[in-house]
């Protein structure tokens, strides 16, 4: 910013609000985190102090390395949210390249379609969902999963990748036509590229709800071999007793592989974010 | 031979008519503008003989082959674009050759032809770089380039001086009416700038909401132009159009005199009030407002004192006249 525009006064306001918010924003986390590595009683004793020498204790990580299968969990997780990322970002940017590019019959009513996904939550045809998986005989397969978030998170991306879409220079595309470029040369080689940081704000978007789910883990694929690590960690909540340091050391490391993916993404996120608003 | 031919090309986006019955004739080596006001059509005419747009109706022939079937690589054409559309991933290199690679050109043919256009445009020391790294001007060459190097049969410029300034504009101007010499290639130019379509083009096509007024040189369009559109869109300063009772004649008709063939005196067959003189150097332009308001430009050469706010005569030769039915009609 400009020196002589720079007041103090209103540098320090937005720091300390900013900062505020972060603090907050971080707290719960940060309890999560803490916690894990306490006692059972330090964690109901003093819940938000640090763990020191008495009351350190890696019991919660023990007992989630021992009981289940963790690494199955995660291996899940990640298969089912690697996988539905890639076909949500595959499906939805071909869709919002053909809604953005090609003029046809019904184009802006199949726009809408798509986009009807984003206000009916996927969750109402859970029965319906169910019943086709075991028709089908998909139940208890990841398979299952990724198809239901593969198509929970089509509409939200198709709607914001045809908007950036249409800002890519037609010019850039027909050059590619002249110089001879299939349409899918054009898509992947040009126009991707371009939209990348809207892709990335799609990602993320819809990575963090489905690593979190817990629903369709429950309903599709409860077995052990396809629990995920949400479903996973369920295991230590019960009804009368919950095993806190498990819960905690679970959803802590839980944490860890959003965290680095969204890090991956964040650069690209930031400018997702504000590249309409500055342009 | 011709070099393009349209026979009767419409184009119709939905209820929309954007083209109508446009026939046209690009002969070997010319140079032909398409000139217009905005929304005349003239960039979607351009588009439906590239293929980048399908026509209508009408056939579109492009070296004595109808090309209303071919897609736009096979057409034999190559086109420069207004915002310079380069490949943001590739050198300027990558740019140039990437054309010839969907050709399947040997790697051999590929180097000589970059090379070659590198000199041309003297962008050798660049061949190296991202587009993003070069400048407006040079990013407008890289374009040129790359249409260079497939030695097409039909050079296409879809208004490639508009994002430039006006120095760089004139320089780029001059450089492409140099390839054009050199290169002896046709080429279709399409623009909404007078200047450039009358220092460019050897044939002006004149469009209008989708109709060509009319297709000539440039001086025998400044000389005898066909209808009021033409005469007032070509020449700057445009020409002046008075109503035919203002210079004591009858009928409904409009009478048109270019700024240059007006010189001021004291008394004359019209007269008014100077509102305003611009001083070029060069010329003088005076804007006279006339008793009911109209105004009429007028161009001095050389250097002139008028202040505004005199009142002055304006004087013209009956043989500088143009005349104009109501409806816009040159009448001879």
């Amino acid at each position: 910013m400009n020196k002589a525009r720079r007041n103090p006064l209103n540098t320090a306001a937005a720091h300390a609000i900013l900062l505020t918010y972060t603090l907050i924003a971080l707290f719960p986390v940060f309890v999560i985190v803490i916690n894990s590595f306490k006692t059972r009683k330090a964690i109901f004793r003093e819940p938000l102090a640090l763990p020191s020498p008495e009351t350190f204790s890696t019991i919660g990580y023990e007992t989630v390395f021992k009981q289940g299968d963790f690494f199955l969990y995660f291996q899940n997780s990640m298969i089912v949210t690697v996988c539905s990322l890639f076909l949500v970002l595959l499906f939805g940017a071909m869709a919002a390249f053909a809604l953005a590019e090609y003029r046809f019959k019904g184009n802006t009513l199949m726009g809408l379609y798509l986009a009807l996904g984003i206000m009916i939550p996927i969750r109402i045809g859970t029965v319906a969902i169910l019943e086709m998986m075991v028709a089908t005989g998909l139940v208890n397969t990841l398979l299952a999963l990724i198809l239901v978030y593969t198509a929970q998170g089509l509409p939200l991306a198709v709607f914001i990748l045809s908007e950036f879409m249409k800002q890519v220079s037609d010019d850039l595309k027909n050059a590619g036509r002249i110089d001879g470029l299939s349409e899918y040369t054009i898509f992947f080689r040009l126009v991707v590229p371009l939209v990348r940081p809207a892709m990335a704000t799609v990602a993320v978007f819809n990575m963090i709800p489905i690593w979190n789910d817990l629903w369709f883990p429950l309903i599709l694929a409860p077995a052990e071999a396809t629990k995920t690590l949400t479903l996973g960690s369920q295991v230590f909540i019960g009804q009368f007793v919950t095993d806190w340091n498990a819960v905690l050391s679970a959803l802590s490391m839980a944490i860890l592989p959003v965290m680095i993916l969204y890090v991956i993404f964040s650069r690209q996120l930031i400018r997702g974010i504000t590249s309409g608003a500055v342009k | 031979m011709t070099a393009l031919k349209l026979t009767n090309v419409c184009k119709s986006f939905g209820q929309v008519d954007v083209l109508k019955n446009i026939d046209l004739e690009v002969e070997e080596g010319e140079f032909v503008v398409f000139v217009g006001p905005s929304g005349c059509g003239k960039s979607t005419l351009l588009r439906v003989i590239a293929g980048l747009e399908d026509a209508t109706e009408g056939t579109v022939e492009i070296g004595g082959q109808i090309v209303n079937q071919i897609p736009p690589a096979k057409r034999g054409i190559a086109m420069v674009f207004q915002s310079y559309a380069l490949y943001p991933h590739l050198s300027v290199q990558g740019n140039m050759a990437l054309g010839l690679k969907q050709e399947k050109q040997p790697r051999q043919v590929i180097d000589e032809r970059v090379a070659m256009a590198g000199r041309m445009l003297s962008l050798e020391d660049y061949l190296d770089r991202r587009p993003s790294e070069l400048s407006g001007g040079q990013r407008q060459r890289v374009a040129i380039g790359r249409a260079i190097v497939r030695e097409p049969k039909l050079f296409l410029f879809d208004e490639p001086l508009s994002n430039l300034d006006a120095a760089l504009r004139m320089n780029t101007r001059i450089e492409i009416a140099r390839l054009h010499r050199q290169l002896a290639a046709s080429m279709v130019y399409v623009t909404h700038d007078q200047t450039e379509a009358m220092t460019l083009a050897d044939k002006i096509v004149v469009l209008r909401d989708g109709r060509v007024e009319q297709i000539g040189s440039p001086m025998e369009l400044y000389n005898d132009p066909a209808n009021q559109f033409v005469a007032g869109f070509l020449g700057a300063p445009s020409m002046n159009f008075l109503s035919a009772a203002r210079i004591g004649e009858s009928g409904d008709h409009s009478v048109g005199v270019r700024p240059e063939n007006i010189r001021l005196g004291t008394e004359g067959r019209v007269s008014g009030r100077v509102t305003h003189v611009e001083k070029l150097g060069g010329d003088t332009n005076v804007l006279v407002e006339l008793a009911d308001g109209e105004v009429v430009t007028v161009r001095l050469f050389g250097q002139h004192d008028v202040s505004p706010e005199t009142s002055v005569g304006l004087l013209f030769d009956e043989t500088d006249l143009y005349r104009f039915s109501a409806a816009g009609e040159r009448l001879r």
